[in-house]
């Protein structure tokens, strides 16, 4: 298998991590929840403002790899102004596309920018660091206040 | 140096010539040329060495996680398992007989590797962790009182720090972490003064598998038993590096694992002190570790197998054989020369790549260099080396009160073996630079 490094860090991907989008804290009423990968030590908290059924704000902090930090970034910009039922599902789309298991063009294609991240499949131990800011998103849109973990 | 004479098969009864725990499938050379080690022929002895990752050759630095197998001890463990294998310390029949004769005398050869006084006091575990585990649980549990301290430095891993925690909350003790310095060197004045009459056990790691440094054991261990205090080293990163003389250090307790010195998983080494171990009630129960038993009561044996419950990892315990005396067999003195041969040229060109920062500067180093890049995470790091064949660790190597001490998340670490080569380093210099290139 060769694996080809420009695939993993693309130019979007090293922009977001530079440069993160909505990387900041979200004052109440807005949700928040703690993502934490146990096994790099990574950690980011993902807020969430939900009016009614859509998500009017997201945003996040936090500290870790390119690939973490760029998704979060990416996650940010994707799930802003989507309904709470179509962020949970671009969510299972994403976890997907960075396992290799989104088959269509059309799917993909869904995805926009976070297309970027689709190189994460070929390297499996970084799939966690791809997922963490959406399992967190997922935790604060559900409103657990418990912190999550890749583990 | 070459002080068990490189890894021929040693006899360990003369009863026969059927007894040979180990072969060498290496012919008998000098191992030492005239100056320094014969990193080819050694490397030659390795068979995992001859990797290719995406046709780069391997460049294996991650020692500290796991070091690699010589082809004596993957012939010992596979000839024990093709031809020798069955339980031991029950059968009368003739592979057991070969099996316990074959296992009872690893048991002796560490005795020697730690210059142990007692092969009594060598017992086998599955590793550093369980090791410390045994002592906090059997030790700790039965002597500590609410209030006693159990003093551990700042730098140890979490081996020697959760274990202590869990017996802490059982018995109402107290674990306090001993400081250490920005080079990352235990710092002995906070710990003189950290003993005291409440003190009564010491945790040290003896070297560092986050920094690199080489503790002084034997002044901290005249230390505690100044105070009373019992002193457990966890020398799970110095058994590949270092000789280990165990009277000589004073301590109390020794841990190391044997995949670290270049033998199998699943086993390692507790050597205590007999008298300590005597005092000591059984961790664990089942076979092995019983006189007799009946409903009314059980006798427990002796040691060893008083701490050997059940059925030993046995073709691993003759793998840590044939590791030992290859490694002896190296001899201490050429690979500690080389290592820190490694170490310095490594030291040297990875701190002149702009934006790194070492983590660990201690003046007594093993072959373990940790540092950052500035603006690249450890992590994308070690993917990017990974694309030219280099395994590093990123992470908090099992020890965040460490990181937190530096106050960096994780850190890049490359950690040497006597079978790296300084052209390897070379390789793992131009992929920082490459690193910083892609995240410019």
């Amino acid at each position: 298998m060769s694996r080809d490094l420009d695939e993993l860090y693309q130019s979007v991907i090293l922009d977001h991590n530079k440069t993160p989008r909505n990387f900041h804290e979200l004052p109440p009423p807005a949700s928040h929840a703690d993502g934490h990968n146990p096994l790099c030590g990574d950690r980011l908290t993902v807020w969430v403002d939900v009016e009614g059924d859509t998500v009017k704000d997201v945003a996040f902090l936090g500290n870790g790899c390119a690939i973490s930090k760029a998704s979060a970034s990416l996650m940010t910009a994707a799930v802003k102004g989507k309904s709470r039922a179509d962020a949970m599902a671009l969510a299972d789309e994403f976890q997907k596309l960075v396992t290799g298991r989104l088959e269509g063009a059309a799917e993909r294609k869904a995805l926009g920018k976070l297309q970027a991240l689709a190189g994460v499949s070929e390297y499996p131990v970084r799939v966690k660091c791809a997922s963490l800011a959406w399992h967190t998103l997922k935790a604060a849109l559900a409103g657990a206040g418990e912190p999550i973990s890749t583990e | 140096m070459a002080d068990e004479g490189g890894a021929a098969g040693k006899r360990v009864s003369g009863e026969g010539n059927e007894l040979i725990v180990s072969t060498s499938t290496t012919s008998p050379r000098p191992r030492v040329p005239a100056v320094g080690l014969d990193v080819s022929s050694i490397r030659a002895d390795f068979p995992i060495l001859g990797t290719r990752v995406d046709g780069k050759p391997l460049v294996y630095f991650d020692n500290a996680a796991t070091a690699q197998k010589p082809l004596v001890v993957i012939e010992a463990v596979r000839r024990f398992l093709a031809e020798e294998n069955a339980n031991i310390h029950r059968g009368v029949h003739y592979l057991s007989e070969r099996a316990t004769l074959a296992f009872d005398a690893v048991r002796d050869e560490v005795r020697d590797f730690l210059n142990a006084p007692d092969s009594r006091e060598v017992i086998f575990v599955r590793g550093t962790t369980e090791a410390i585990n045994l002592v906090a649980q059997s030790y700790g549990r039965t002597t500590l009182r609410p209030g006693d301290e159990i003093l551990l430095t700042t730098m140890e891993h979490h081996s020697n720090i959760v274990p202590w925690q869990l017996v802490a909350g059982q018995t109402g003790a107290v674990v306090r972490a001993i400081p250490i310095t920005d080079a990352g060197e235990v710092d002995l004045e906070a710990y003189r003064r950290m003993l005291g009459p409440k003190t009564r056990i010491v945790g040290v790691v003896h070297i560092s598998n986050a920094l690199g440094t080489i503790n002084p054991v034997a002044e901290m261990t005249r230390l505690a038993h100044e105070a009373g205090a019992v002193v457990l080293v966890d020398g799970a990163q110095a058994a590949p590096h270092t000789p280990v003389d165990v009277q000589a250090l004073g301590c109390d307790f020794y841990a190391f694992s044997g995949h670290k010195v270049f033998g199998p998983t699943g086993v390692g080494v507790l050597w205590g002190r007999a008298s300590l171990l005597e005092a000591m009630p059984p961790w664990q129960g089942g076979g092995d570790m019983i006189h007799t038993v009946s409903f009314t009561g059980t006798t427990f044996a002796p040691l060893p197998a008083k701490f050997e419950a059940g059925t030993p990892a046995i073709a691993e315990v003759i793998g840590l054989g044939a590791a030992l005396r290859y490694v002896r067999g190296v001899g201490f003195d050429a690979i500690g020369a080389w290592e820190r041969t490694l170490l310095a040229r490594a030291t040297e060109q990875v701190s002149a790549v702009p934006g790194v920062r070492l983590v660990g500067t201690a003046r007594e180093k093993a072959g373990v260099l940790s540092f950052t890049l500035e603006g690249v995470h450890p992590h994308d790091l070690g993917t990017i080396l990974d694309a030219d064949g280099v395994a590093i660790r990123a992470g908090h190597h099992c020890a965040q009160p460490v990181m937190e001490r530096f106050g960096v998340h994780a850190t890049a670490r490359a950690s040497f073996a006597f079978y790296n080569t300084l052209d390897e380093i070379d390789v793992l210099v131009r992929g920082l630079h490459r690193a910083r290139e892609v995240f410019a």
